[in-house]
């Protein structure tokens, strides 16, 4: 399939990208591509003008500095697995890169363009909305940030104005106590997911949830925060899951706790299925998606909190 | 439509011509380069029959435009052979019966080639996680996963003759 006509620009700058996209008109920037190219075959995106913003430098670095992870523009998806800090601090990150697409497609695919796309399909949406990230936009009148409640907007729809390159993401830094999972159903390799669910915790040093993240893929029109679930969670104390028996045991013995743990869970999940609108096709029917989400929850909760767990000091 | 010279050095060989902007990559080298051994499948970025290496990267061509890899070094299966015939990877392939229809095998040879170069000696996992993004419909991929593991073996063990 030969794409639309469409006129080529390669800025060499960032200032070069935005005064182009500033001057042209009906212009998309791209910069892997994954996504863009096969919509364009489709003839689901017809621009005027293509802005490829790969050969712009200083948009591919990844560093932790300042109480940030700051993913630049053109971090690809296998830079992200391939980075040892995200290994080691940001699994969450790790479970959700390996999911997307195929090795060969990460490859080019960057971590700012799925989230820039707007596609509720996608998956970072999810595990940004659980890491509470922040989206750098940089347009003609500079940067500004946006946090991620306030991004997506629908159905490939998001904040960033016609004129504006979303240039970096921030994920606050994980607290000592604090643990995140993202999981993800799919048919096979590279498909979208039927369900998806990212979970995000944070603890006190007595085991109680300080803050909780609950984001979910490809459930509704756009990416889902789950803020039921997470009220649910925030304030409750985890001293008798398996993973977080060792380091909090003398907090457990020392509280009496109603309901317990599994209940807990259970219920935060049910208010993540609530959550959800999905729409039936191919990949199940909307009972099956809502029960998907649940379980997806579920299990995200618990790895969560396994990882918060192995983060605590031991003996704690 | 704007045209573009694209400048790129296919299998150590520098290539110029003008291109459309919607010119893919893939189509440069079928078309223009006359290298048809990478083969078109799916057209969406599902099967990996027409995986190149791009400066060294796997890489769908499908799913990259001509004027993206301006300034380039490609890899394309007919760069595999060398003057004493296949490679070992190829070898690999024809020893395992790791094809039958044979569509999917130049995308397989250049994944295989670009898991070799990182990892001299992956695990099974390590390459089904590498080939994941191509697709063959013919062996269920058990022999392809033998193909490449001969090729990691061989080189190993020409590797230690010489050593010797």
């Amino acid at each position: 399939m030969i794409p639309p006509p469409f006129d080529y620009h390669a800025p060499g700058s960032l200032e070069e990208a935005l005064t182009l996209l500033g001057r042209l008109d009906d212009a998309k920037v791209m910069s892997g591509g994954q996504s863009l190219l096969p919509m364009l075959k489709l003839r689901l995106a017809t621009p005027a003008n293509i802005v490829d913003i790969g050969r712009v430098p200083g948009l591919d670095s990844i560093s932790e500095e300042g109480g940030y992870l700051r993913i630049g523009a053109l971090v690809t998806e296998t830079a992200l697995e391939e980075n040892a800090t995200v290994a080691a601090r940001y699994p969450i990150l790790l479970d959700t890169a390996k999911v997307i697409a195929d090795p060969l497609v990460r490859n080019r695919a960057t971590i700012c363009g799925n989230v820039a796309h707007g596609d509720p399909a996608n998956d970072h949406p999810a595990t940004m909305i659980a890491l509470r990230a922040t989206m750098v936009a940089t347009g003609p009148d500079g940067e500004r940030s946006i946090g991620v409640d306030d991004f997506f907007h629908g159905l490939f729809m998001t904040a960033l104005q016609p004129g504006e390159i979303l240039t970096e993401i921030r994920i606050p830094s994980p607290g000592q106590h604090s643990g995140g999972a993202y999981l993800k159903l799919e048919r096979k390799v590279g498909d979208y997911a039927v369900a998806g669910a990212a979970v995000h915790l944070t603890l006190d040093e007595e085991g109680t949830v300080t803050q909780a993240g609950i984001g979910l893929t490809n459930l509704g029109m756009a990416p889902i925060r789950a803020s039921a679930a997470e009220e649910v969670l925030t304030g409750q104390h985890f001293g008798d899951h398996s993973g977080l028996r060792g380091a909090f045991r003398r907090v457990r013995e020392a509280i009496a706790r109603t309901p317990s743990d599994d209940e807990l869970i259970a219920a935060a999940s049910q208010a993540a299925a609530d959550a959800t609108d999905p729409v039936a096709d191919r990949r199940g029917s909307v009972d099956y998606k809502r029960n998907m989400a649940r379980v997806l929850t579920t299990r995200a909760i618990h790895k969560a909190l396994e990882r918060a767990a192995a983060r605590t000091p031991a003996g704690g | 439509m704007a045209r573009h010279n694209v400048t790129v050095t296919v299998n150590g060989e520098a290539h110029t011509r003008e291109v459309d902007s919607r010119l893919l990559l893939v189509h440069l080298i079928r078309d223009e380069l006359a290298l048809t051994g990478t083969h078109i499948g799916c057209d969406t970025t599902h099967c990996g029959a027409c995986t190149v290496l791009v400066d060294g990267v796997p890489t769908k061509s499908c799913t990259v435009l001509a004027v993206q890899a301006d300034g380039a070094e490609i890899g394309t299966v007919e760069g595999l052979a060398g003057a004493d015939g296949m490679n070992a990877l190829q070898e690999g392939f024809m020893q395992e019966h790791g094809l039958q229809c044979g569509f999917c095998t130049p995308g397989m040879l250049m994944t295989g080639t670009a898991l070799l170069a990182a990892n001299a000696n992956p695990s099974e996992a390590e390459i089904r996680e590498a080939i994941s993004g191509n697709l063959c419909r013919c062996t269920g991929y058990v022999n392809i996963v033998k193909a490449v593991q001969y090729a990691a073996a061989k080189t190993a063990a020409d590797g230690a003759g010489e050593d010797n």
